[in-house]
């Protein structure tokens, strides 16, 4: 039996199962690769070299790094705290890091493939992601630490906040594809770059960025760790692959948002060519180069790629937010923001402007 | 089968993070019983195939109203020793309150038994059936006038609760953000001409 055959034999969860597997395995090394690749850029940024004295098989200078943390953060002894909620504290780290995995469940991958096809798709992402923030506050109290719990209520009232200003960004990107599923959002940005949703909803696209960032804990809103004021925040307590836990949460975090940027308005898997050249062409058909510019997963995997770095960029170039700078920006900016576009928005579909005229 | 076991599984891990609300003596590990209640009812919707009411039900209250009640809750210095004072003082209140809610429970199924069951059983529909899309459709034309209503009440609601809290603290110091931003350069910083000393 030949490997088709014994593919479309296997029942549906098998599947599944299967690309589960494959999916999670991708983001684990992504994430060894991206801790990396930050520190490179960001070194480079910042004119030095980054790490460069770990090489496996005499490549690349530093490719070894993020293999050498992981065996020195495994062989590490994992301290808990006495006076803490010990099965709490042991849990925080793992609830952090279910959210940034399992919402891969719907993202669409390539055309007209996602693990789960799920209609109320963009419902499901948002309900993980805002589950996600439970880790951040358990590790806080469980810590029994003061600096760990001043890291936590900040960090839950900074995800409160923004993710309302999401939610509402989500509003627009739901009125443009006139769709939960993200399958279908991707497929109504069809057309080319300009057809992309980040064109008409630009004020949504910019407050979705912030938004994500802000969620993901990154700098300049990483005022739950916050080293030059409470220490390492919410994780102070935890050690060895506990920390690592959350760090391999905050990466993946940071890959998922960027990845979603990509789907809900940079067009997901579209080409850039996609609309511009029909889709019979001949140019499609070119052996190598025509996959290439074809609509496909390369694309969301290059538009993610963008997305992380900038995300890299704005570490590189902000000093961290004062709290209060924080919250004024998530309440009285951005949801305000939001709100206006929505109804300009709702002007524009109401007269037919733009890619609602058809 | 399956749904059967699963529903068991769920229904029992319900029933025990329902108890454990009630019955855990920190405030917090209370909160975290009901976030998990939440989830598993969650999963319950889910078998029934309202996969909209399930995801709203994570999203609204797992990640946003307990999020702000652990918030408050962890913030409080809660005496368990004086919350359980009056525990026995008002114990028959509650014993009516549960005996209230078993006979309503008896009552319904009772009703269902007895085969004058005015709810119709469900109709299974099609896999790609979208109940999201169907909800979407009858709240905003059948019901879009109570639903409205809906968002006004809570638009008051929400407007209330800003007012409350919009009191002018006496003393307060705050940061006037326009002031900083229209700063120049010369408000701040002088730059003044001197000869070099010479060390002595």
């Amino acid at each position: 039996m030949d490997f088709a055959a014994l593919w479309n034999s296997l029942p549906d969860y098998a599947h599944s199962g299967v690309f589960i597997v494959a999916v999670t395995l991708v983001l684990v090394v992504s994430v060894a690769m991206l801790t990396l690749w930050e520190r490179k850029l960001i070194g480079w940024m910042q004119l030095r070299r980054g790490p460069n004295r770990v090489a496996i098989f005499g490549l690349l200078p530093g490719l070894g790094q993020p293999f050498a943390d992981v065996i020195k953060l495994l062989i590490k002894e994992v301290l808990v705290p006495a006076q803490s909620s010990k099965f709490l504290f042991r849990i925080a780290p793992a609830i952090t890091l279910v959210p940034a995995f399992a919402t891969w469940a719907v993202m669409p991958l390539a055309p007209g493939f996602s693990i789960a096809n799920v209609d109320a798709g963009l419902l499901y992402v948002l309900a993980l992601t805002s589950v996600g923030v439970y880790g951040v506050i358990l590790a806080g109290w469980a810590s029994n630490s003061k600096y760990a719990f001043l890291g936590a209520m900040r960090s839950a009232a900074q995800i409160v906040a923004y993710e309302i200003a999401m939610g509402f960004a989500l509003v627009g990107v739901i009125m443009a594809s006139g769709s939960l599923n993200l399958g279908t959002i991707v497929e109504k940005q069809h057309g080319a770059f300009l057809a992309w949703n980040w064109f008409w909803l630009f004020p949504l696209f910019i407050v979705y960025f912030i938004s994500a960032v802000a969620e993901t804990n990154r700098a300049p809103f990483d005022v739950a760790e916050g080293e030059s004021e409470i220490v390492a925040g919410f994780h102070v307590e935890y050690s060895g692959i506990a920390f690592a836990l959350f760090f391999l949460a905050e990466y993946a975090n940071m890959i998922l948002v960027s990845a979603l940027i990509s789907v809900f308005f940079m067009g997901g898997w579209l080409s850039p060519l996609d609309g511009i050249v029909a889709a019979d062409s001949a140019l499609f058909q070119i052996p190598l180069l025509g996959t290439l510019l074809n609509n496909g997963l390369h694309w969301l995997v290059a538009k993610t790629f963008f997305f992380l770095c900038v995300i890299i960029w704005l570490r590189a170039t902000f000093p961290r937010y004062r709290y209060d700078q924080i919250m004024r920006l998530g309440w009285k900016v951005l949801i305000p923001v939001t709100i206006i576009w929505i109804a300009v928005e709702g002007l524009m579909v109401y007269f037919k402007i733009g890619p609602w005229s058809a | 089968m399956l749904v059967q076991i699963l529903f068991y599984a769920f229904a029992t891990v319900l029933m025990g993070s329902a108890l454990g609300v009630i019955l855990s003596r920190n405030p917090v590990h209370s909160a975290l019983y009901l976030v998990l209640a939440f989830f598993t009812s969650a999963a319950l919707w889910l078998l029934i195939e309202a996969e909209f009411l399930a995801i709203v039900l994570v999203l609204v209250y797992v990640g946003a109203v307990m999020v702000l009640f652990l918030f408050v809750v962890m913030m409080l210095d809660i005496n368990v020793e004086e919350v359980r004072k009056g525990f026995t003082r008002h114990a028959w209140l509650g014993w009516l309150t549960v005996l209230a809610l078993v006979a309503e429970i008896v009552g319904v199924v009772a009703v269902k038994q007895l085969g004058i069951d005015v709810t119709k059983a469900a109709v299974p529909v099609a896999a790609d059936h979208s109940n999201t899309a169907e909800l979407g459709k009858v709240l905003y034309t059948t019901y879009v006038y109570p639903f409205e209503l809906a968002a006004v009440v809570l638009l008051v609601a929400i407007v209330a609760a800003i007012v409350l809290t919009m009191r002018k603290r006496q003393g307060l110091k705050l940061q006037d953000v326009g002031a900083q931003v229209a700063t120049r350069r010369e408000d701040r910083v002088r730059l003044v001409k001197m000869q070099a000393e010479r060390r002595e």
